[in-house]
């Protein structure tokens, strides 16, 4: 079957000829329009449309949006905080940055409704360090709202108000952990905090209930607001709902950024059509579907088992082209749809250089608060660089295995998972090349095959 | 502290934008980097003091963030991406030609002064891998061949036009 | 002894053993009440959690109910209610008890997570053991050995941090040790109030330090050495100097204030090589002061008074006493007790004012009191000579009175129980013109000029008993036998009494007790033997009215009628 075309909801003027990140390009391509009404309907109401729209976080997690805004304490009296979470750092994902570079303002109207929705009077947008222009572009962005009405002490002359502040991190992927960056927000070493009992939506930034949502997830809350939950729910496929932004990188043909309605495109579909199969003369060997914390994906591997579709329980057999591109398909065959985030590894790459290069970034990124993360993920990085550098023992590869076991599950946030899980798969997958990487390492590199280590 | 009146102007008015004064540590760390180049230990205490926390409060952020640094660096910062698809396209010897071009080695000043050359981690353009930032503009598809003209436009004081993004 | 059955407890299952605790309590403290031991390292009872060790993580499950009509689930193989046992285990320090709750600690999960904590915390540990001073008393060294695997499968190398780093005056760190746990970190912030210590660099690369130019230098510094679980923080007094499983330990109280710490002396073959705090909730939580530690040099300090004299030559104590006889024989006596005697020295120190006929003094010291474990009284035991009448008012700094008497002619001899009548105000002249009868540990100008001088005993060489701000009475006992030459202060003021022609008294704490009780109305119930370790609260009220000079500090808190006699 022959890849859909893509829906370009979010991405509708991203790389388009002619359209500037400026308010003037974006109220005449319809700006703004949706939240001059959203503004006029009661908060509950737009609150009650993301949850029928059933969208899901578009950071990584996957997470009910709906649900993380009616977990939020709006009992307690202390000031409501939203924090958009615009820390984009997870290893294959590059969507966030377009749309701050190329459409502030529709991120700026998602943040906008969802204020409303939510009774919020002030928001931070947490960008990465390294997205220096991107801050810049949306002060000037916020100010321009502000100019208009549509930020500020008065939006539109409702007597709401939201302050609307850029706050720039300095180069920590763990500040995009929700409470990671909550203490970074607060100037403090971004240390998560343990849940229970510092959950965001209770004890969140400064104490106060707190809503961290993902650029993009706000942008598709603009979308639902624009066209309802019912309508949105019925993009995509039922539980997987709206279009999602897919980032293919890797030794592809045409690595780039493709929107697709959630769950209709494989995976298949997606690297083979859209982005042209693999480089000439090689053939793909690995892919890891969403973010380098997921688990990875062996070409030729088989997944079987039974799934619910509509009311029944159906049977599937599919090969990793076979796979719909959603987070529950993906999650069900043993990986995750996370942020996104599809790197693609022909058979030119070793995966124990591959890992160890995954290691490195984990171990570096640690921010060490608890034991087994901060230990085990160093003492990877370390056995993995000495089997590329040093000496490979054939016991290497399930020393591994037996060390990213005694981190996951057992840390205070879930990067125990996201430093385990690619060392987990990579060995469960691919345990023969970690047997044999001595032997291999003997063959002298081809030309064109970098270093990953 | 002899920081510029516009830098002063700025973090006079970033400081209002939290309720809890701590909050615009990093604000006014990137504000004074900005400014001097880098983070003194007198910046440490002069922004501790502003912000009324103690030093040790200030110096764990400085040393915790990469891109805070207590040294000055060479005229232009490249930082060259190292994490796994930028890697898988050539990342490391983007890296190493950028080192031969200025006989530097990691994280030095080189020579001529003109250049420091850092690894970072994932960029966020992996699309468009092997991507680089030199200050704050970001190239993409830096191969071995797009390294050595980006240097010698370097050397030759030549602006260097950014990748759009 | 049986629980009330008050309305806030809650009942939790801990390994199949059932127990009700208040609520609010987390999980290693209700384990703790049934005999389990559940590891920790980052955990301290008197500091803020933060489940960053992950040794303490549990398997924790909830009696399962019907989702929709809420009724129990039962479980056929057992007939009791199942348990929905969590998948992913959880941290006991951070899980408060709830009705219902289940905690498993020894199941495979269980195990294996200690198991790969332990290896966690090892791998980057230096193998320091032989030359550092925590061993013996090291929690690495006992939970690798209780929960550990017992061998070690790391090959790479080592992280190498900062060693031997002078973190302050009394305060040694090895970065290479550390844990990372922030108990240091969080007793400076949140008990000391000296926000000094921080972590700098991230991951496995954190390294605990002062901020470069300042130091840990507050008198509250060597908490961080005892709170520390390993030997990343030690005491530069203690380095090197013993293995702590020679050393005995003596329960005692800190002297230099009136509040009373509770303390560990520690020593061996009679010396004292440590102070270190002991736990008392309603006190001094599980702090003490720096300044308290060292009081133990006292104990060998050149200047000890060993030799009895009596007109300048060396004498016995039988001689001294008969002179002291024929001295009060010629009447003309004052007494000078002390704040910083005991109980039972007071009471004795009374019968002597008594049957000498003889007005007493006391001398006060007042300084800043620092809001948490040093009082602004610096006599420990005012309080013991208020409740045994050795005195009936607040004392003076200075003896002024006590002067006047003397340059009068009223006074002709002069008690001294320890305390330098020159520093309390008294001339060189006056001191001339008197007899001066000196007990004490330290020579001074007084014991310079006493015509009979008769060495006594530090706190750490005797038992005795001394009433803090609390007006709580708490037991300190001899921890090293008295210094040659020094002869126990019951034994003496016992003499002195008999030699100012009063009753026989008992010389030591058991036989003297029960006339204690007969004699103090405030202290009729008790006896030496029966105090608790955890002191007992006298009833204030007599005293109530006078105006103390302590200030509000850790478990200390004036009555709105000394807040208003302060002033």
């Amino acid at each position: 079957m022959p890849a859909p075309e893509q829906h370009r909801l979010i991405f509708k003027h991203i790389g388009a000829d002619g359209y500037t990140n400026d308010l003037a390009c974006y109220q005449r391509n319809g700006g703004y329009e949706v939240l001059k009404k959203a503004v006029l309907r009661k908060p509950e109401d737009l609150m009650d449309e993301v949850k029928k729209s059933g969208l899901r976080g578009r950071g990584g997690a996957g997470f009910s949006c709906g649900v993380k805004w009616s977990l939020v304490d709006r009992k307690s009296g202390k000031p409501i905080y939203l924090v958009v979470n615009a820390d984009e750092s997870e290893p294959g994902t590059f969507k966030d940055r377009y749309i701050i570079y190329q459409d502030p303002h529709q991120l700026i109207e998602g943040i906008m409704i969802s204020c409303f929705a939510n009774r919020v009077e002030r928001a931070f947008i947490y960008i990465r360090g390294e997205f220096p222009d991107g801050a810049r572009i949306l002060e000037r962005a916020i100010a321009e709202a502000r100019a208009a009405g549509f930020a500020g002490p008065n939006v539109l002359g409702t007597g709401y108000g939201c302050e609307v502040y850029v706050h720039r991190g300095a180069g920590a992927y763990i500040c995009g952990e929700e409470t990671g960056l909550i203490e970074s927000l607060e100037g403090k070493r971004p240390y998560p905090r343990i849940k229970p009992p510092y959950f965001p939506a209770v004890l969140g930034l400064y104490m106060c209930p707190t809503i961290v949502n993902n650029v993009e997830t706000l942008c598709h809350v603009k979308h639902i607001a624009d066209m309802g939950g019912e309508a949105y729910s019925r993009i995509g496929t039922p539980g997987n709902t709206g279009t999602r932004i897919l980032c293919v990188s890797g030794h592809v043909r045409r690595p780039g950024y493709y929107e697709f309605e959630v769950g209709r495109v494989t995976l298949g579909q997606l690297l083979n059509e859209v982005c042209g199969g693999p480089l000439p003369g090689r053939t793909f060997k690995a892919v890891i579907p969403g973010g380098s914390s997921a688990k990875v994906l062996r070409f030729g591997e088989r997944y079987k088992g039974k799934r619910k579709v509509g009311a029944e329980m159906v049977e599937y057999d599919w090969g990793v082209e076979d796979i719909p591109m959603d987070f529950d398909s993906l999650a069900m065959i043993g990986s995750m749809g996370g942020s996104g985030g599809v790197i693609v590894m022909d058979d030119s790459v070793s995966m124990v250089e591959a890992l160890g290069n995954i290691n490195a970034f984990y171990s570096h990124e640690s921010c060490g608060q608890c034991t087994p993360c901060r230990e085990g993920s160093l003492w990877m990085k370390k056995i993995t660089a000495r089997m590329v550098r040093g000496e490979a023992r054939p016991e290497d590869g399930a020393l591994l295995k037996s060390v990213a076991d005694q981190i996951a599950g057992r840390t205070i946030c879930a990067f125990g998972e996201a430093c385990a899980w690619p060392t987990q798969s990579f060995i469960a997958k691919f345990g023969e090349e970690f047997k044999g990487y001595a032997q291999a390492r003997r063959t002298p590199r081809p030309d064109g095959v970098p270093e990953l280590v | 502290m002899n920081l510029q009146a516009d830098t002063l102007r700025k973090i006079d008015e970033v400081i209002t934008h939290y309720p809890v004064k701590r909050s615009a540590a990093l604000p006014l760390l990137h504000y004074v980097q900005e400014d001097q180049g880098y983070i003194s230990s007198e910046a440490i205490e002069w922004i501790a003091a502003r912000l009324e926390v103690q030093p040790v409060n200030v110096y764990e952020l400085v040393t915790f963030y990469p891109m805070f640094r207590q040294k000055p660096i060479g005229r232009r910062h490249i930082k060259v991406c190292r994490t796994l698809s930028c890697a898988i396209m050539g990342g490391y010897r983007t890296c190493s030609e950028f080192q031969r071009q200025f006989s530097t080695g990691l994280g030095e000043v080189s020579p001529d002064g003109e250049v420091t050359v850092d690894f970072v981690e994932c960029l966020a353009s992996c699309g468009t891998a092997p991507v680089v930032m030199i200050d704050d503009e970001l190239y993409e598809k830096v191969d071995v061949a797009k390294a050595r003209a980006l240097s010698e436009k370097i050397k030759a004081g030549a602006p260097i036009a950014a990748g759009k993004t | 002894m049986i629980q009330p059955a008050a309305t806030d407890l809650i009942t939790v299952n801990i390994d199949g053993k059932e127990i009700a605790v208040p609520k609010g309590t987390n999980v290693i403290e209700a384990a703790r009440r049934v005999d389990v031991d559940v590891p920790f390292y980052c955990y301290h009872p008197k500091l803020a959690i933060v489940g960053n060790c992950r040794m303490c993580l549990v398997e924790m499950g909830m009696p399962a109910v019907d989702p929709a009509t809420k009724a129990p689930v039962m479980d056929p193989a057992t007939g009791r209610q199942r348990i929905n046992w969590s998948p992913r285990p959880t941290i006991a320090c951070a899980t408060n008890v709830s009705p219902g709750l289940h905690i498993r600690t020894t199941t495979p999960m269980v195990k294996e997570c200690r198991e790969g904590v332990m290896e966690f915390l090892l791998i980057n540990h230096p193998l320091d053991c032989p030359i550092c001073d925590q061993a013996g008393e090291c929690k690495l060294q006992e939970q690798s050995t209780g929960y550990g695997r017992g061998y070690s499968r790391f090959i790479e190398q080592k992280n190498v941090k900062p060693k031997r780093t002078l973190l302050g005056p009394r305060v040694m760190l090895d970065d290479e040790r550390c844990i990372l746990c922030s108990r240091c970190v969080r007793f400076s912030k949140d008990i000391a109030k000296d926000d000094v210590l921080g972590f700098t660099d991230r991951g496995s690369y954190t390294t605990l330090t002062c901020y470069p130019g300042r130091r840990l230098e507050n008198n509250y510094s060597l908490n961080t050495v005892d709170i520390c679980p390993v030997g990343a923080l030690t005491s530069t007094d203690f380095r090197f100097k013993m293995r702590v499983w020679f050393l005995k330990q003596t329960n005692s109280i800190d002297t230099e204030s009136s509040a009373g710490a509770n303390t560990v002396v520690w020593s061996r073959e009679g010396a004292i090589y440590r102070i270190t705090p002991r736990q008392h909730d309603g006190v001094n939580d599980t702090w003490m002061a720096d300044s308290g530690r060292v009081l133990y040099k006292q104990v060998r300090d050149p200047g000890r008074l060993v030799s009895v004299r009596v007109a300048g030559a060396e004498s016995a104590v039988e001689f001294a006493l008969r002179a002291a006889s024929e001295l009060f024989a010629k009447g003309g006596v004052a007494v000078v007790g002390s704040g910083r005697s005991s109980v039972e020295e007071q009471f004795l120190t009374r019968r002597l004012a008594d049957a000498a006929k003889a007005g007493t003094w006391l001398v006060s010291r007042v300084g800043m009191g620092d809001g948490l474990l040093i009082s602004a009284d610096r006599n420990p035991n005012v309080r013991g000579a208020l409740v045994t009448g050795l005195i009936a008012a607040l004392p003076s700094p200075t003896l002024d009175s006590l002067g006047a008497e003397i340059d009068s002619g009223a006074v002709r001899t002069v008690v001294s129980v320890g305390e330098d009548l020159e520093a309390a105000g008294l001339t060189a002249a006056q001191l001339a013109r008197v007899a001066v009868i000196y007990l004490g540990t330290h020579a001074d100008a007084t014991s310079a000029a006493a015509r009979i001088v008769i060495p006594t005993l530090t706190v750490f060489e005797k038992h005795g008993t001394l009433v803090n701000q609390q007006f709580r009475i708490q037991r300190f006992f001899k921890a090293v036998p008295g210094i040659v030459g020094a002869t126990d202060d019951l034994t003496v003021l016992a003499g002195l009494v008999a030699a100012a022609g009063g009753r026989s008294m008992g010389t030591d704490v058991g036989t003297l007790w029960p006339a204690i009780a007969a004699g103090v109305p405030a202290l009729a119930t008790m006896d030496f033997g029966n105090i608790p370790d955890s002191g007992l609260l006298i009833d204030g009220a007599p005293w109530a009215g006078l105006p103390f000079a302590e200030g509000p500090a850790l478990h200390f808190k004036p009555t709105a009628q000394q807040e208003a006699a302060r002033g």
